[in-house]
């Protein structure tokens, strides 16, 4: 790395994963640098919400690293967690905002927990952050009141509210229609040029993927099988990867006599 | 089934492992978090404080009260044979303070606030609520376990006291017109005769369950997996395996404190 070049913010080296006896990511390596826009796509099954997870700090890696900012946050202490986690935001599949509380007070708590600011001025900054994903005037209402989109968006404005330097997605376009879907791709991409935040989405949708990646990290049964532009991925000539971009079914070999066998036991 | 047994053994040691890491991480959290950035929130507690204790003050009133009636009528029936009714009043006052009253507060707590702890902790674990306070930077043990746990060790022994003055009340307005005195009497002469270790024994028993049910709630909320079927069966899981403890516990209690 030359002096001019910036550390990447997010660093993945050897990761593996195990749930149970079950391998989920077999020594995973990319990094993510500043500014950009990665996309980490792959099918069901393919380990991104565990590499997400690990990325998060809320999975141990079973071996090999995650670095966000230079920080693991596997070894990191309680202290270095907690300046790492200040300037990250994420934005959950389902939304995960706490049902217990208002739109507002939802997207007022990072706010509330980590700055020394007055409530006048917290209330402030959660209503813009609430214009800037167009749910003005929402912050009163419970989060059961709003419609899926709704909540992405407000916990898309809960995870920058803090203003950080890196943004995760977890599947932002799951469970939404064609349309709110772009608009939320277009709100992602604004807030990279706007606000020049490194972002990371972790998804299945490729017609999102393409839209709105720099680089796409591909992600097929725990492997990585390449990290590209959104070009080099549509040129990739892996089988794997070329079964996934044109939704080709996975051969599945069946075997009739075992699968008989098991379900009606030996009979012979 | 060797099998079985080991792996009962094991999950069980594994739960009271959580559960114990989950007190220490509470207290560490409770009296160091501010120096790492996790400040214990006064209001959080003092909500928690209402939840528990506040409003499960009618309820129960009327438990303790019931009871209290319920141990009169059994008192004046039973030691009216042996023509002793002059100990009923000693009767009730010690099995109340000693006993009844810590163990009906504990069975109550657990069905209100043990399971609504299981419940609402377990369900923003499946709607990845928990993750998300984590990812914000805020510990879970320090914002849902902490305050719950400060609020249960404050309110159950205050509670207990409460349920044992109405528990004492109730057996007074059965029992005094069979004893040929006035319920203030009665009152009076209870607190007579009490000593503050009887009382005592009834708070220090609180203390324990409040422990319990705390950590039993929010290991059971904690571990929970399967969407609202999954918060349901924890929910039932953190009342049954509160009141089995409370009362494996309270008879090791009774054991070792009057022999």
């Amino acid at each position: 790395m030359t002096l001019n070049t910036p550390a990447p913010l997010i660093e993945v080296d050897k990761l593996e994963a195990w749930y149970g006896k079950r391998r989920i990511l077999n020594g995973v390596d990319f990094s993510v640098n500043q500014g950009e826009i990665r996309v980490i796509m792959g099918g069901s099954g393919s380990g991104k919400s565990t590499l997400l997870r690990h990325m998060l700090g809320l999975n141990r890696p079973v071996s090999g690293t995650v670095k966000l900012f230079g920080t693991d946050l596997a070894t990191a202490s309680d202290r270095e967690k907690l300046e790492v986690r200040k300037r990250i935001g994420v934005s959950f599949q389902g939304g995960a905002l706490l049902t217990s509380m208002t739109v507002g007070d939802n997207v007022a708590l990072p706010l509330r927990e980590h700055t020394t600011l007055d409530e006048q001025t917290i209330r402030i900054m959660s209503r813009i952050k609430l214009e800037v994903v167009n749910l003005g005037g929402f912050q009163d209402l419970m989060p059961s009141q709003l419609s899926g989109g709704m909540i992405k968006r407000a916990a898309l404005a809960r995870a920058i509210v803090m203003d950080p330097r890196l943004l995760f997605f977890d599947e932002p376009s799951a469970g939404l229609d064609p349309v709110v879907s772009a608009e939320l791709d277009e709100l992602i991409l604004r807030l990279r040029d706007a606000l020049r935040m490194t972002i990371v989405v972790v998804t299945h949708e490729l017609e999102s993927a393409f839209k709105i990646a720099d680089t796409i990290t591909v992600l097929d049964q725990g492997d990585v099988l390449m990290t590209g532009t959104t070009a080099e991925v549509r040129a990739a000539d892996n089988e794997r990867i070329q079964d996934l971009l044109n939704r080709r079914p996975r051969e599945v070999q069946v075997d009739a006599d075992e699968y008989l066998r098991r379900l009606v036991g030996d009979v012979a | 089934m060797l099998a079985q047994i080991g792996k009962t053994t094991v999950d069980a040691l594994s739960g009271i492992g959580y559960a114990a890491m989950l007190l220490l991480d509470s207290i560490y959290l409770s009296v160091m978090g501010w120096r790492i950035g996790q400040p214990l929130r006064l209001r959080a507690v003092f909500e928690q404080m209402r939840q528990v204790g506040a409003d499960a003050l009618p309820i129960g009133c009327l438990l303790s009260f019931t009871v209290g009636i319920m141990l009169g009528i059994q008192f004046v029936s039973a030691l009216g044979e042996f023509g002793a009714q002059s100990q009923v009043v000693i009767a009730v006052a010690k099995s109340v303070t000693r006993e009844f009253g810590a163990l009906i507060t504990a069975i109550l707590v657990a069905g209100r606030s043990g399971s609504a702890l299981a419940a609402r902790i377990g369900s923003m674990t499946v709607s990845q609520e928990v993750d998300a306070l984590a990812v914000i930077g805020i510990d879970p043990v320090r914002y849902l376990v902490a305050p719950a746990l400060i609020a249960m060790l404050v309110m159950l022994p205050l509670l207990t006291i409460f349920a044992d003055a109405v528990a004492i009340f109730g057996a007074a307005l059965y029992s005094a017109p069979a004893l040929n005195v006035t319920p203030t009497a009665y009152m009076l002469q209870s607190m007579a005769l009490l000593s503050p270790g009887d009382i005592g024994q009834g708070i220090a028993k609180s203390f324990v369950f409040a422990l319990l049910i705390t950590l039993i709630g929010v290991s059971t909320g904690f571990s929970v997996s399967g969407g609202a079927e999954g918060v349901g069966r924890a929910t039932t899981r953190a009342v049954v395996l509160s009141i089995c403890w409370i009362i494996v516990a309270d008879m090791i209690f009774s054991f070792f404190l009057n022999r």
